[in-house]
Order: C-alpha cells, then sequence, then structure tokens
C-alpha cells in the first residue's frame, strides 16, 4: 500500500505519516501542495491519498478535482484531513468525490477509523 | 487641538444664526426691508467664516491622525514591519518544538516497544515455570531472561523519563509566543483605535461641507460564489455558527445525510 501525504506544514505531514506508520503502513510519500503532488500521483502507483486542503499553490480541494478528472486517477481513494469545518466546504469536498472527511485537530482512532472505512468500501 | 468639542461648536454658530433671523424678523414687522436684507449678508458670512474655521480645524486634526499612523505602523521598519517579524518568529518557534517533541517521541516509543514486547515473553514463560513445565536447562535460561529485564527496563525507562522531561521542556514555546501574540494584539487594536479616529475625523467633515458618498458600498460579508468556487478559510474559531461543524461527529452526520 502505497500512499502520498499532502500537507503544506511539515509538522502535520509528519504527524499523519506517523499515525500511518503505527497503523501499519509503512510506504508513504509527502509532498507539499497540490502542484507538487500531481505530478508525483500521476508518476507514482499510488495507492491512497491524504491531502489537507488549505495549501499554497493549488488546495486539496482542486487536487481533488484534478485527480477525479485524470482517467487512470480518477478511482484513487482520497481523505482530506483539513481544520476547514464548514458545512458548505463539507459538501463541496463530497461533491467532488473526497472519500472522507477529517476535521482537525484529530485523533488516531477517528484516523484509523475513516481509513478502515475508505478500505472496506473500496473493497467490498 | 479645539477645546470646543464640533457639537459645543454648533451650537454656538447655532445660536449666532438664530439672533439674527430674530433681528431680521424684527427689521421686516418693523418695514426695515434694507437693514433686514443687509442681514441677510452678515448670515452669508457667519456660515463661510465657520466653515472654513472648522475645515481649518479638522484638517489639521486629520493631518495629525495620518502622521500617527504613518509613521509607527506602515513601511519598512514600522510596526507592522516588526509584526509580520514577530508572527514569523512564531511561527518557527512552534515548528521546531513540535519537530522537537515528535523526535523526543520518535525515540521513545521503540524503548516502550522493547520492554513490552519482553515482558510479554517472559509473561508466557513464567506461567510455564509456574505450571512446573520448565526444564532445569530452561528455568536457568528464564533467570538470566529475567536479570536481562530487569537491567533493560530499568535503563529504558531511565531514558524515558529524561526524554519526557525534555518533551516537557519543548513546551517553553507557548510562554514566548504568547507575550508575543499578546503584543501583536495590543497593536492591532491600537491601530484600530486610530483608524477609527480617522473615520470618526473624515465623518466630522463631511458633515460641516455636506458631502455625501453615494457610491460607497461595502462588502462586509463577502460569500464564496455558488458551486464551483468555494475558498479554503483555514480554521473556525467560532463554532456556535449554524454553518460551522462543531466536531467530526458533525462531519459524520452531515455526509451519512449526503449518503455516505
Amino acid at each position: 500500500m502505497k500512499i502520498l501525504i499532502v500537507d503544506d506544514f511539515s509538522t502535520m505531514r509528519r504527524i499523519v505519516k506517523n499515525l500511518l506508520r503505527d497503523l501499519g503502513f509503512t510506504n508513504t510519500q509527502e509532498a507539499d501542495d497540490g502542484t507538487t503532488a500531481l505530478p508525483m500521483l500521476k508518476n507514482g502507483d499510488f495507492d491512497f491519498l491524504v491531502t489537507d486542503w488549505n495549501m499554497p499553490g493549488m488546495t486539496g480541494l482542486d487536487l481533488l478535482k484534478n485527480v477525479r478528472a485524470d482517467e487512470r486517477l480518477k478511482s484513487l481513494p482520497v481523505l482530506m484531513v483539513t481544520a476547514e469545518a464548514k458545512r458548505d466546504q463539507i459538501v463541496a469536498a463530497a461533491q467532488a468525490g473526497v472519500n472522507g472527511y477529517v476535521v482537525k485537530p484529530f485523533t488516531a482512532a477517528v484516523l484509523k477509523e475513516k481509513i478502515d472505512k475508505i478500505f472496506e468500501r473500496v473493497e467490498g | 487641538m479645539a477645546q470646543i468639542s464640533p457639537a459645543e461648536n454648533m451650537q454656538v454658530i447655532g445660536d449666532e444664526i438664530r439672533s439674527l433671523a430674530e433681528n431680521m424678523l424684527k427689521e421686516l414687522e418693523n418695514g426695515q426691508l434694507g437693514s433686514a436684507v443687509a442681514l441677510v449678508n452678515d448670515l452669508n458670512s457667519i456660515r463661510d467664516r465657520t466653515l472654513y474655521q472648522e475645515i481649518g480645524k479638522l484638517t489639521r486634526a486629520l493631518h495629525e491622525s495620518i502622521k500617527n499612523l504613518n509613521v509607527d505602523t506602515v513601511g519598512a521598519g514600522s510596526d507592522i514591519e516588526h509584526v509580520n517579524d514577530k508572527l514569523t518568529y512564531v511561527v518557527e518557534m512552534t515548528a521546531k518544538s513540535a519537530n522537537r517533541t515528535m523526535d523526543l517521541v520518535d525515540a521513545s516509543m521503540p524503548l516502550a516497544e522493547e520492554v513490552g514486547q519482553q515482558a510479554t515473553q517472559l509473561s508466557a514463560d513464567w506461567q510455564r515455570f509456574l505450571n512446573k513445565e520448565l526444564k532445569p536447562e530452561e528455568f536457568r535460561q528464564l533467570s538470566r531472561s529475567i536479570q536481562q529485564f530487569l537491567q533493560t527496563s530499568a535503563n529504558h525507562s531511565k531514558q524515558l523519563q529524561g526524554q519526557l522531561s525534555e518533551v516537557m521542556l519543548a513546551q517553553d514555546f507557548q510562554d514566548l509566543t504568547g507575550q508575543v501574540i499578546q503584543k501583536v494584539a495590543v497593536l492591532i487594536r491600537d491601530v484600530e483605535n486610530r483608524l477609527v479616529n480617522l473615520v470618526a475625523m473624515a465623518g466630522h467633515v463631511d458633515a460641516i461641507t455636506g458631502i455625501q458618498h453615494d457610491d460607497i458600498t461595502t462588502t462586509v460579508d463577502a460569500k464564496p460564489l455558488d458551486g464551483g468556487d468555494i475558498a479554503a478559510e483555514g480554521p473556525q474559531i467560532d463554532t456556535s455558527s449554524e454553518n460551522v461543524v462543531s466536531s467530526q461527529d458533525d462531519v459524520d452526520d452531515l455526509l451519512s445525510s449526503l449518503g455516505f
């Protein structure tokens, strides 16, 4: 399982990376915004994308839209981990095709629950 | 600055105009049309005099306010510039502390894991000993393992203690960044007050000269465009609003209502 973690803050990337490692996902890579993440996704065989929303360059929502618009990437599971907490925003992310939405600050248990749920649905 | 407030000044001018008007009426009642017309000129000169006086005063005050605002708060080496530096410092301090804390946690995790693993293994062997299932050679091995485990435990817990107190120390940023943020908050309030004064002053100028601004419209709450573009806003400080979710449970409820 190869996972791309996208967040503009390195500390948050590190937290997510450590939590994923504790959950048994050791094959992770990092990008600091959508602009750097998109070519990585296109050129790499990632199985899962965890992204923040609010980032300079390309935001997580635009990254999600780009992923859904790409023939090869469109079925990639995407989990959004973000501080954006407005109902309109969550609805917009859902409409753009997000697979899970976690609001910061979050706990390890919540992250695990959402990831499990996404793979349950993807595989089931 | 003028000792008389604009309101008091208006009162004085009003009284002057009233007494002139009363005189004018009196002259008219007495049939002195010429004298009444002459009083109209006096009225005009009062208007001109007060207008120029007021504008002069306000211009000076306005100038003072703008000067205050400029000197301390805008441009290179100014307060605003310092605020930028200060906030950059806050970001650096918090990032440094977060990384230091995570380094220590990364270093501590394997120590706790090792102690836990060894304890689990020893418990299994110890249970076999209690059940009298151990051969003498196995018992000697267990006894060595226990001794080793006790040593490891002592070493690791000492190391963990040290690392935990370092985690504690790594939180010292809160004091420093807190002070900086408080200073920035004070400055922003100060700038706000000066801006409010400026606006009030400009309002007086408008009132005296009778200028009206029909074309100024303020958009207080710029809403994101419907449909397509929805902007990122960062953390919501006030979660009491209807449109803001207050917990992960709210997010889950919302998503499940959308068929997730």
